[in-house]
């Protein structure tokens, strides 16, 4: 363990654990959300589908700020949400399919994006490749001062509409009964769980994304019955594999950051889909043994 | 052979192989598992070539396969728990496989041939470059043949087991009482779409694979509603984005495998929009005259079932737009489309229907199958 | 009668998905302080009828009052609606004591949270339905009557005047519907109004004073004594009336 000493010492190490952290509390609260209104995949539809929004912006601007790239990501990821219900509202195609027509059209067009952005002058495109497994290790502090100032915001509209975003979650049909506006709820939620796709991509890249919107949030319910702590929960694992991520990649030579959090993160939900009291499989089995054993001796007493 | 005329036939061959399987994904409400699937085959490459450290060794399609078919168990044991829902099942298990993929490249591979990179773009525009040599005899790029026997296998398979896989697709539950087993027809499919990715990957790449797969037989969706023709549609459509493909990425000197990606996304769009029964366009119109049917038919039995007003007319199309809440527009357009048809005229300015009108407005409350 | 004595009137109301109408032409009123169950056979859009009174549906033409006010004029807030059971997912991450207490959120308007006087008037409705003891236990660890009881209690906490119900017995155990037409019974009593959609027409004359028959039209509405009789039955359910002959009065 003594490597920890001089690598709390080490600024990009600070900076990479900082943002990892960020984006595993950001993801890991909305994607409660998404999980449970059951539109996880949408994550991982809208994180590919970034992709093209990211090199068309370095081609529109020549800049690799990430300010714009990221910009230009979010028009992207919302350009392809709205296509995907267009394709779903106007014609007998499911929404399975649409989400995986555009996604993958959409993330084809980044990659010939990219492949052309190859010819122009600034061409290192390294800076546009970080997008999509991530590479943590290229954050900078002002990167990681916008994730929480995002962050931030967005954890505070979660904190104030709790209860809307509770109840919309729930029971939507009820929600719209006693006075509140789905529609703008719909729309807020979903707006909210975009914008954290988007600022977790510079660590774990468009393909990986999915997984932290995911994992933390399934992991988290397996130990509770209570929306606030899932939630928290949630925030907890997302931060603790980022940090576990970042520490093993940088301990270890010829790691990549993203996706030994995703690693981490899997195994996190594992052990909780496992080990959880009541829910967790392994406790279920237990109980089920247990029952068993108790009706054969119960058997054996009638007889 | 050109090389152009090599990259463009596997183009074509590896387009109509996928579509092929691609279409009873579609119909079977599996598209996201093809992407689950494209994506974790890499682990089975990954694993099968520092086995063997040979990319062209028939190991790794059978390891790729394999792993293929272990991810839809995985996702489909983890469902089964009920402790996760399907999406989140599918999102869990390729992002981890995929990740450990990614990992066990960076630091264990770092080959020209298995990086990051190609492992998502492919490397079509490099095939030709891989001859195939029989006898001594240089007969074409071996990917022309290895894609040319996928598109084989993919062909027999799928016309042999024709009934099946459509009795399968469309009613498990009846394809159970006949005798078939869906369970084996849908390991068999999803075997075959892991086989037919992996045969894909070194032309066109890991993600990519989805695209070819998902949107032409979503786009011969919009064309037929028969099985066959939208196979056949299915492979066409995926033969054209191969060509056109090509044709762009050397036009705009981008990536073959993206650019026909992008291909299938704009043939997609144009179907979308101009397809003669289910095209937004065809359907916009459609709905308009729907519902300019239905204002009329509302509007009519209105009159026929309540008692005619007797206020001045201006109050008569007042007291009917107020009662239905339509503007006074809507009122009078709908109230001039009844008059030309002969089932409306205007006594005094207050509408009344005529015999005609009369007649449709029974024969509307009959097909209510009411009263 | 003017407007005032209804608790709601439906004028001309139609309802279609693309274009086939599933109610047509609706026009009935409800007077206020009965207790009313909406019947018809399967399809006849007796669920789309409330929905649309509640503004959850978006009627092609017609229009809703409650009391002499629109739909936009009104406190939504006091208007309880139970829900079918099957339309919510019960592995949501909540307790009992959570459910009814968002029928509490309209009062608190946008941003607020809830405190103790709305937990306390949780318990209490809880106590009405019977499941006080349930308070803190997962809800996807309740039966089918218990669910119902939840949906109730939550619609209670409202404190409305107007509660509408979709089929509130269906699935449930002789215990819970027993509690159910107490309740409703109680709520009656203190003037409120129940527009309840029942599936079960023998038990119609017992539980309701008034009634509404409809199939994509309306058929009839009115009190159960005068409407609820054979000739209106066979309307309503077509060839199948014949054998609802001992359902009649």
């Amino acid at each position: 363990m003594d490597f920890l000493v001089p690598l709390l010492g080490d600024y990009t190490f600070r900076t990479v654990a900082l943002g990892a952290a960020l984006l595993g509390i950001v993801s890991g609260v909305l994607g409660s959300f998404a999980v449970l209104r059951q539109q996880s995949l949408l994550g991982d539809g809208i994180s590919h589908a970034a992709l093209p929004g990211v090199v068309t912006a370095f081609l529109l601007t020549g800049s690799k700020n990430t300010e714009i790239l990221l910009l230009g990501a979010l028009i992207s990821g919302l350009a392809a949400a709205y296509l995907m219900i267009t394709i779903v509202r106007h014609s007998r195609i499911k929404f399975d399919s649409a989400l995986a027509l555009v996604m993958s059209v959409f993330f084809g067009l980044g990659l010939a994006l990219l492949t052309w952005a190859q010819k122009t002058p600034n061409a290192n495109q390294a800076g546009l490749k970080r997008f999509i497994y991530g590479q943590a290790s290229t954050l900078l502090e002002r990167d990681i001062v916008m994730m929480a100032a995002c962050g931030a915001v967005l954890l505070l509209l979660v904190a104030l509409l709790w209860k809307e975003f509770k109840i919309f979650s729930f029971d939507p049909d009820f929600a719209q009964s006693i006075g509140f506006d789905t529609t703008k709820l719909n729309l807020l939620l979903s707006f909210l769980i975009v914008v954290a796709i988007i600022i977790g991509l510079q660590t774990v890249g468009v393909v990986l994304m999915s997984a932290m919107l995911i994992a933390p949030g399934v992991a988290a319910r397996q130990w509770s019955n209570q929306l606030w702590l899932m939630v928290m929960l949630s925030a907890v694992f997302g931060a603790l594999s980022g940090v576990l991520g970042a520490v093993i990649s940088s301990a270890i030579p010829s790691m990549p950051t993203g996706p030994v959090i995703v690693v981490c993160i899997s195994v996190i939900a594992t052990i909780s889909l496992l080990f959880a009291p009541g829910r967790g499989i392994l406790h279920k089995i237990y109980r089920q043994l247990k029952a068993r054993s108790l009706l054969q001796v119960e058997g054996r007493d009638i007889s | 052979m050109t090389p152009a005329l090599e990259i463009q036939l596997i183009a074509v061959f590896i387009s109509m192989a996928c579509a092929l399987p691609g279409a009873f994904l579609v119909l079977r409400r599996m598209s996201m598992m093809s992407d689950s699937i494209t994506h974790t085959i890499l682990l089975g490459i990954v694993l099968a070539f520092l086995l063997t450290h040979d990319l062209q060794s028939p190991l790794l399609i059978v390891g790729a396969a394999l792993i293929g078919v272990v991810t839809v168990w995985l996702t489909e044991m983890l469902e089964k728990t009920r402790l996760v829902t399907e999406d989140s099942a599918i999102g869990i298990v390729f992002s981890l496989l995929f990740s450990i993929a990614i990992i066990l490249i960076t630091r264990y591979t770092g080959s020209v041939h298995l990086d990051t990179d190609s492992v998502l773009l492919g490397e079509l525009a490099f095939a030709p470059f891989n001859r195939m040599v029989v006898a001594g005899i240089d007969i074409g790029a071996k990917a022309m043949y290895i894609s040319g026997v996928l598109l084989m296998i993919n062909i027999i398979l799928i016309a042999v087991f024709f009934k099946e896989l459509k009795v399968c697709t469309f009613d498990p539950m009846l394809a159970a009482v006949l005798g078939f087993s869906p369970a084996l027809v849908h390991y068999a499919l999803m075997s075959l779409v892991s086989l037919t990715a992996v045969g894909a990957f070194e032309a066109v790449g890991s993600v990519l694979v989805v695209a070819f797969m998902i949107a032409p037989p979503v786009t011969a969706y919009l064309l037929t509603d028969d099985l066959k023709k939208m196979l056949i549609l299915s492979s066409a459509f995926g033969a054209l984005n191969g060509i056109l493909g090509y044709q762009a990425a050397v036009a705009l000197d981008v990536s073959i495998a993206g650019s026909m990606a992008v291909m299938t996304g704009l043939l997609f769009l144009a179907v979308f929009t101009f397809a003669p029964k289910r095209g937004l366009i065809s359907l916009l119109l459609k709905k308009k005259k729907q519902q300019s049917e239905f204002a009329e038919n509302t509007l009519l039995m209105h009159i026929c079932s309540h008692e005619p007003h007797k206020q001045i007319s201006e109050n008569a199309l007042h007291t009917i737009a107020a009662r239905l809440r339509w503007d006074k527009k809507k009122l009078t357009h709908t109230i001039c489309l009844l008059q030309k048809s002969g089932k409306l005229t205007m006594v005094n300015g207050i509408p009344a229907a005529t015999a005609k009108g009369k007649d449709c407005c029974k024969i509307f409350v009959e097909s209510l199958g009411t009263l | 009668m003017n407007c005032e004595d209804y608790a709601v009137e439906v004028c001309d109301l139609t309802v279609a998905y693309d274009v086939k109408p599933v109610l047509w032409d609706i026009h009935l009123a409800i007077p206020k302080g009965k207790l009313v169950a909406i019947v018809g056979p399967n399809g006849a859009g007796k669920t789309t009828l409330i929905k649309a009174m509640l503004g959850l549906v978006k009627p092609v033409s017609g229009a809703i009052f409650f009391g002499c006010n629109t739909p936009k004029m009104i406190d939504k807030k006091k208007i309880g609606y139970v829900p079918q059971s099957g339309s919510v997912d019960w592995d949501f991450p909540a307790t009992v004591l959570d459910v009814v207490m968002m029928g509490r959120y309209g009062h608190l308007g946008w941003f607020k949270r809830p405190g103790h006087k709305d937990r306390d008037m949780a318990m209490e409705m809880l106590h009405k339905v019977g499941m006080h003891q349930y308070a803190a236990r997962q809800i996807s660890q309740l039966s089918g009557g218990q669910q119902q009881r939840v949906f109730l209690a939550r619609a209670l906490v409202q404190q409305a005047d107007l509660y509408f119900m979709d089929e509130p017995f269906k699935g449930v155990d002789a215990q819970t519907e027993k509690s159910i037409v107490w309740l409703m019974s109680e709520l009656k009593n203190q003037g409120k109004t129940m527009v309840v959609v029942h599936h079960d027409l023998r038990t119609v004359p017992d539980y309701f004073d008034w009634v509404t028959l409809i199939n994509t039209r309306i058929v009839a509405n009115g009190p159960v004594g005068e409407v609820f009789h054979e000739k209106n039955l066979c309307k309503a359910y077509g060839g199948q009336g014949l054998l609802l002959k001992g359902a009649a009065v």
